[in-house]
């Protein structure tokens, strides 16, 4: 179980990781420091493992940086949940094992305490006493993300094993 | 039925053919990293224990984003790309070459080619008739490994604009056009098809700005069928056998289709912060601007510096603004100097910058102040996106943006042309 914390519509990757900390793509901990910080200076602070993310349309939009999703991982996520994804930043979040959620989110408050049973395609929300339900991830992304993402993926089977 | 473009390409790649919704493994023909997702690629080879490339001619690891390098860190990154290179074979386009997605289409794209890039706006050589999408570097670092990627074939949406362009109205101002009808996440997933008079009468440079924002309207690629324009593109850049004709099945089937008529659309711009936030300039007040942005794979070739230098010739920018322009690459800044452009542009007060991605997005040469604003080229207004989420970024075409550096306002081009 964990924390929402609710962000609006077009979260783009230059809210996520922006291009003025360039210098620290190849220092993940220290970016994830500064994670969704254009978005909600205090994110990364309020943060705590287990928690989700939970946004509005089009999160992730713009830029491929995979440390966009590498670092809402690294600052303890469990999963993005949103009305809809950007293609790069839904893909990439499979690829570095970062469970992806599309389903109605005006349901959700801040601050709920949510929980999520992702091969069930079920999210409970204790807080408001509701379940949603959310369409299972197309079978090659659960194959990638219950491998353990892309490079494990690879490792695992020497080529695309879908 | 007949088939799309993106059909017709990604069939030729897995040997069958294939219809929109299926999901396959796909032979890559180029890839491309920059200096701002190449580290993490590498890594991940490392990680793979697979630190070779499957075909190193094709495989191009860029330096633009910081180049040459504002910090030690990205100094360090930049030693990463060019050990792996020389320990690889890949090729390597180091500082002053220009932005991958300019220099990508000049030397190694050819139609009907698969091209995966850890950049979102490698959808670019969608102009040139290759199916080019971006990804992340995980993919992309597989790509080099492997020579192949999955990929579900998209859907796609037609875009036929039939007509003229009015007189100040350039490829800019249409896709801005096009972004705003159909919204930043109106073509998530699918594929974009340019068809049309309109379209078939552009030239390269115009076309590449078309493809290159086919991503701010969420697509995975922004296609154009090859004709003797793409020819003739290849012929100036010495690899006319390169050239193929790639075109759609009469009988294509579409998602849907959507009809422009160009002579409606009007100098167009994109307010801050989101790209789809579209206004035509009749429809806007008095905007003031500090700084202006001429440059990017979206607009910052040869013709875009003509454009531009044709409107501040015999002129000087405004006092209050500053005027920033980056060639996209070696060889526009090579024609631009060549031809007076450079020297026009920077009598009349512009600050001229190495070919590469300039201020594009807010690592150096041009970041911008608390409370500023500025009116760029470029293809992307997010909040921050050059380096200050205080701060705010108009999108147009290159002709506004010299007008709007005359007067310090956003400037409708028409008015000094």
């Amino acid at each position: 179980m964990g924390k929402a914390h609710k962000f609006g519509d077009d979260i783009s990757t230059d809210l996520i990781a922006p291009g003025r900390l360039f210098h620290l793509r190849s220092n993940l901990p220290e970016l994830a420091k500064h994670v969704l910080e254009d978005a909600d200076p205090d994110f990364a602070k309020k943060v705590k493992k287990g928690d989700f993310v939970v946004a509005g349309r089009n999160f992730g939009l713009g830029s491929s940086r995979e440390h966009a999703p590498a670092i809402i991982k690294l600052a303890g996520v469990k999963a993005v949940i949103a009305k809809s994804f950007a293609r790069i930043f839904y893909r990439n979040a499979i690829n570095v094992g970062l469970p992806v959620v599309m389903c109605d989110t005006d349901k959700i408050d801040d601050s709920d305490e949510l929980e999520i049973k992702l091969e069930r395609g079920i999210l409970i929300d204790k807080t408001r006493g509701i379940e949603l339900d959310f369409p299972a991830l197309p079978k090659v992304m659960m194959t990638i993300l219950n491998d353990g993402g892309l490079v494990a993926h690879i490792k695992k089977h020497g080529d695309f094993c879908l | 039925m007949g088939q799309t473009l993106a059909e017709k390409i990604i069939s030729t790649h897995c040997k069958r053919s294939v219809t929109a919704g299926e999901i396959v493994v796909v032979n890559v023909d180029v890839c491309l990293t920059q200096d701002g997702t190449g580290p993490l690629a590498i890594s991940q080879l490392k990680e793979l224990d697979m630190e070779i490339a499957k075909n190193p001619k094709k495989t191009v690891l860029f330096i633009d984003h910081a180049a040459p390098s504002s910090k030690k860190e990205l100094s360090n990154d930049h030693i990463k790309l060019r050990d792996f290179a020389k320990k690889t074979g890949c090729m390597l386009s180091d500082i002053g070459e220009g932005v991958c997605h300019q220099v990508i289409n000049e030397s190694y794209v050819k139609p009907g080619d698969i091209l995966i890039g850890a950049d979102s706006h490698t959808c670019t050589g969608g102009a040139l008739c290759a199916f080019s999408t971006g990804m992340g570097s995980t993919d992309v670092a597989v790509g080099i490994a492997l020579g192949k990627t999955w990929m579900r074939v998209p859907e796609t949406i037609q875009i036929r604009v039939t007509g003229k362009l009015q007189k100040s109205v350039y490829a800019k101002d249409l896709i801005l056009h096009i972004i705003g009808l159909i919204g930043a996440d109106g073509a998530t997933y699918k594929a974009l098809e340019f068809s049309g008079d309109t379209i078939e009468g552009m030239s390269m440079s115009e076309r590449l700005t078309l493809s290159n924002m086919a991503v701010e309207a969420g697509a995975k690629a922004g296609l154009i069928a090859s004709d003797e324009k793409t020819r003739e593109f290849l012929k100036e850049n010495r690899r006319e056998d390169d050239y193929a004709r790639v075109a759609p099945d009469d009988d294509a089937g579409y998602e849907r289709t959507i009809e422009i008529d160009a002579g409606s659309v009007r100098p167009t711009i994109s307010f801050p912060h989101t790209v789809d936030n579209v206004k035509t300039i009749d429809e806007i007040k008095d905007i003031k601007i500090d700084q202006v942005f001429i440059g990017t794979c979206t607009n910052g070739r040869a013709d875009d510096l003509r454009i531009a230098a044709q409107i501040l010739c015999r002129k000087h920018i405004h006092k209050d603004v500053r005027l920033i322009v980056v060639p996209a690459s070696k060889k526009v800044y090579l024609d631009a100097i060549r031809d007076g452009t450079i020297e026009m542009l920077v009598e009349a007060g512009a600050c001229v910058m190495a070919p590469g991605c300039g201020a594009c997005l807010g690592v150096h040469e041009g970041v911008l102040g608390d409370g500023e604003s500025c009116l760029s080229t470029q293809n992307r207004n997010f909040r921050g996106r050059m380096g200050n989420p205080n701060a705010e970024i108009y999108l147009a075409s290159p002709a506004c943006a010299a007008a709007t550096a005359l007067s310090g306002r956003i400037t409708d081009p028409r008015e000094v042309l």
